[in-house]
C-alpha cells in the first residue's frame, strides 16, 4: 500500500537509536498498538523480539530492523496459499461469494475483481444478491456495465438466496468462467442474517461448489474485526480475506491476529475506489509498508 | 484474548488485601487494566494516555470510601469520568433563524451517511418538519439512486438534478439545493455528501467547497462504531479539512466496543450527537453517555461487581 510509511518512518527513527532501552521497547509496542495490531498480539511480538536480541546480542539498528522485519512477515506469514479460487476443474463456473458487514467494500471489490477476470479474458457473471440495501442492485449493475460483466437480478426485497442460485445457473447455462455473488452487508450479531447468509450459500451449493467465500474487510477495523471473521467463518467457511481501504491512513493491523487464529488467508487488498484499485496481497509489501521500506 | 475487564478485575480486586486506601500500588494495577480493556475496546492510544493519566490523579486525591474498595473506587471514577467526558454539553439540533436549515453530512467511505440522510429525514419530518435531501454525492456508482429511495421510505422530497455515477458538479447542486429548498418551503436541508478519505486533499477540499456552498447550520461527522485506532487521524482530518459541530456514531448495533466515541469527542472536543443503530431508518436514537461508558468498559458487569463487594 502506498503512503503507509508513518509507522514505517516512526521504527526507523526508534530503530536507529544507539542503544535499545525500555522506552523504545515501549515506543514499539504502541507503533504496533496504533496500527491495530491487538495488545495481547502486540506483548507476544515485542517479547520475542527482546528474547531474539538479547540472544543474539544484536546491537546495531540494522540488525534489529531486520529481526523485526521477520517476526512481522512470520505473524503475517509467508507460506500460507494466498491463491483466489476464480476458476473451478472441470466445465463449470467457479462460484465466489462475497460477504461482509456493512459497508466495508463488498460491492466494490466485486467490480473490482470482475474487471480483473476480464481482463484476463474471462466471462465473468455478477449475482446481485443484496436485494435489500437501496439500490444496491443498480450499484452492481453500474460496475457489470463499467468491467463488462453480466448482472443477474432479482426485484428489490427479493430472497437473496433465490438471485444467488439464478446466478451461478446462468453461469452454467452461458458456460461462464466465475460466478461473483455480491450479498448484503449484515453485522455478525445478527443471527437472522446470518442465517440467511448461511441459506444462501446452501442454496448456491445446489447448484454448485462454491470454490471461493471472501470476506471483506475494512482496513479501519479495530478490535471488532476479529469477531466478525470469527462469526462469518463458522457461517460460511471463509476462504480468503479482502483488505479493503488500504489507500487511507489505516494500517489494517488486525488481520495479522486475523489470520493467524482461524488460519484464513487475506487474499487481495483494496487500494481505493476505481476499477483498478485492487491487488494481490503481498505478505512482504504489507511488512515493508509497517516498517518503511 | 476476549476477556472482558471485569474478568480481569476480579484477579487485580482479589490481590488487593487493604480496604479504604488507595495506595499507588493500587491504582497502578488497576489503572494497567483499564489501560488494556480501553485499547481493547478501541480506544486511541494517545487518548488512553491522557485518560489514564487524568483518572490516576483524581484516584490519588479521592476520598477513602468506606463502600468500595480500592480497585473498585478506581473503577467508578473510570465511570464518572467517561461519561463526563462523553456527555459534554450535550445538545440539540442547530436550527436557523431563517430556514431553511441547513445540515450537512461528511465521513469515510461506507461510514452510513446516505442512510443516516434517510433517518434524520424521517425523524424531522415525525416532528412536523418538511425536509429535503440533497444528493452531492455524485461519485459512487448509484449514490443518488439510493437517496432517492431513502427520501421515498422517509416519504420526503430529493432534491437529485444530476445523475451522478461521475456526471455533475456536487458543489454546484448543493448551492442549487437551498435556493430550492426555499422555492419549495422546505425546512431544513439535508446534504448527502461522497465518502472520502482524510489524506484525500482533493476530496477534503471539494468538501470545504460544498460547505461554503451552503453555510450549513450543522455539519456532522458520521463514523462508524467499529473503527480502531484510525480514528483519531481521521476525526484531526476531517476537522481540519471541512470542520464539523457534532458526530453520529453508526453501526452501534453491533458488538464493537466504540472507543471511538471517546477519541474522537477527546481530541476534537465535538459533541456525539445521535446514534445509528441499524439499517432501517427507525434505528435512530439520541446518544446516551451512560451506555456508552458502560459499552467501552464492558460496564453492566463491572456495576454488578461493585454491587457484589
Ligand atoms: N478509499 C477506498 N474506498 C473504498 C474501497 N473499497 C470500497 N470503497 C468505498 O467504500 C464505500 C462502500 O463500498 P461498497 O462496495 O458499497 O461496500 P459494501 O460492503 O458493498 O456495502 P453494503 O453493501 O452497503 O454493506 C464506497 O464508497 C466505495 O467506493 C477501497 O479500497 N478504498
Ligand atoms: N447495521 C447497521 N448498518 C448500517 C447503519 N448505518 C448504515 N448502515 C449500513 O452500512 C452500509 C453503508 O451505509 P451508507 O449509508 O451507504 O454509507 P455511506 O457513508 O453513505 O457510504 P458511501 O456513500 O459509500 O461513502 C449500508 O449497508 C447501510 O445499510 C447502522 O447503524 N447499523
Ligand atoms: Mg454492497
Ligand atoms: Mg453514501
Amino acid at each position: 500500500a502506498r503512503s503507509q510509511n508513518v509507522l514505517g518512518r516512526g521504527l526507523l527513527e526508534l530503530l536507529s537509536r544507539d542503544r535499545l532501552d525500555d522506552d523504545v521497547w515501549d515506543e514499539i509496542e504502541e507503533i504496533l498498538i496504533t496500527a491495530d495490531v491487538g495488545v495481547a498480539p502486540t506483548r507476544v511480538m515485542v517479547d520475542d523480539l527482546r528474547t531474539k536480541v538479547k540472544v543474539l546480542g544484536s546491537r546495531t539498528p540494522d540488525e534489529v530492523r531486520k529481526l523485526l522485519r521477520e517476526e512481522l512477515l512470520g505473524q503475517v506469514g509467508t507460506d500460507l496459499d494466498r491463491t483466489l479460487h476464480t476458476s473451478a476443474p472441470g466445465d463449470r463456473p467457479a462460484v465466489v461469494l462475497v460477504v461482509g458487514v456493512n459497508g466495508t467494500g463488498k460491492t466494490t471489490t466485486s467490480g473490482k475483481l470482475a474487471r480483473v477476470l476480464v481482463g484476463d479474458g474471462a466471462k465473468v457473471v455478477l449475482g446481485a444478491a443484496d436485494t435489500f440495501r437501496a439500490a444496491a442492485t443498480d450499484q452492481l449493475q453500474t460496475w457489470g456495465d463499467r468491467v463488462g460483466a453480466a448482472v443477474v437480478r432479482g426485484p428489490e426485497g427479493g430472497d437473496p438466496a433465490s438471485v444467488a442460485f439464478d446466478a451461478v445457473a446462468k453461469g452454467i447455462e452461458e458456460k461462464a468462467d466465475t460466478v461473483i455473488v455480491d450479498t448484503a452487508g449484515r453485522l455478525h450479531t445478527k443471527t437472522g442474517l446470518m442465517d440467511e447468509l448461511g441459506k444462501v450459500k446452501r442454496v448456491i451449493e445446489k447448484k454448485a461448489e462454491v470454490d471461493e467465500v471472501l470476506l471483506v474487510l475494512d482496513a479501519t477495523t479495530g478490535q471488532n474485526g476479529m469477531r466478525q471473521a470469527q462469526v462469518f467463518a463458522e457461517v460460511v467457511n471463509v476462504t480468503g480475506i479482502a483488505l479493503t481501504k488500504l489507500d487511507g491512513t489505516a494500517k489494517g493491523g488486525i488481520v495479522i491476529s486475523v489470520q493467524r487464529e482461524l488460519g484464513v488467508p487475506v487474499k487481495l487488498v483494496g487500494l481505493g475506489e476505481g476499477p483498478d484499485d485492487l491487488a494481490p496481497f503481498d505478505p512482504e509489501v504489507f511488512v515493508d509498508a509497517l516498517i518503511g521500506d | 484474548m476476549f476477556e472482558t475487564l471485569s474478568d480481569r478485575l476480579t484477579s487485580v480486586f482479589s490481590s488487593l488485601r487493604s480496604k479504604g486506601r488507595l495506595s499507588d500500588a493500587d491504582i497502578d494495577a488497576t489503572c494497567r487494566e483499564i489501560r488494556i480493556a480501553l485499547l481493547e475496546a478501541d480506544v486511541a492510544l494517545p487518548v488512553v494516555k491522557d485518560f489514564v493519566a487524568r483518572v490516576k490523579e483524581r484516584a490519588r486525591g479521592a476520598e477513602v470510601s468506606q463502600a468500595l474498595n480500592p480497585a473498585q473506587q478506581v473503577v467508578k471514577i473510570v465511570n464518572d469520568e467517561l461519561i463526563e467526558i462523553l456527555g459534554g454539553e450535550t445538545r440539540r439540533l442547530r436550527y436557523a433563524k431563517t430556514p431553511p436549515t441547513v445540515i450537512m453530512l461528511a465521513g469515510l467511505q461506507g461510514s452510513g451517511k446516505t442512510t443516516l440522510a434517510g433517518k434524520l429525514a424521517k425523524w424531522l419530518r415525525d416532528q412536523g418538519h418538511a425536509p429535503l435531501l440533497v444528493a452531492c454525492d455524485l461519485q459512487r456508482p448509484n449514490a443518488v439512486q439510493q437517496l432517492a429511495v431513502m427520501a421515498e421510505r422517509a416519504e420526503v422530497a430529493v432534491f437529485a438534478p444530476e445523475p451522478g455515477n461521475g456526471v455533475g458538479d456536487p458543489v454546484a447542486v448543493a448551492r442549487q439545493s437551498v435556493e430550492h429548498a426555499r422555492r419549495q418551503q422546505h425546512d431544513v436541508v439535508i446534504v448527502d455528501t461522497a465518502g472520502r478519505l482524510g489524506i484525500d486533499q482533493e476530496l477534503m477540499r471539494q468538501a470545504a467547497d460544498i460547505r461554503d456552498a451552503v453555510s450549513p447550520d450543522e455539519v456532522l461527522f458520521v463514523l462508524d462504531a467499529m473503527i480502531g485506532q484510525d480514528a483519531v487521524s481521521t476525526a484531526q482530518a476531517f476537522m481540519e479539512g471541512v470542520g464539523f459541530d457534532g458526530v453520529v456514531l453508526t453501526k452501534l448495533d453491533g458488538d464493537a466496543r466504540g472507543g471511538a466515541a471517546l477519541s474522537v469527542r477527546h481530541v476534537t472536543g465535538r459533541p456525539i450527537m445521535f446514534a445509528s443503530t441499524g439499517e432501517k431508518l427507525a434505528d435512530f436514537d439520541a446518544f446516551h453517555p451512560d451506555r456508552m461508558a458502560g459499552r467501552i468498559l464492558d460496564m453492566g458487569d463491572i456495576l454488578t461487581l461493585i454491587e457484589q463487594a
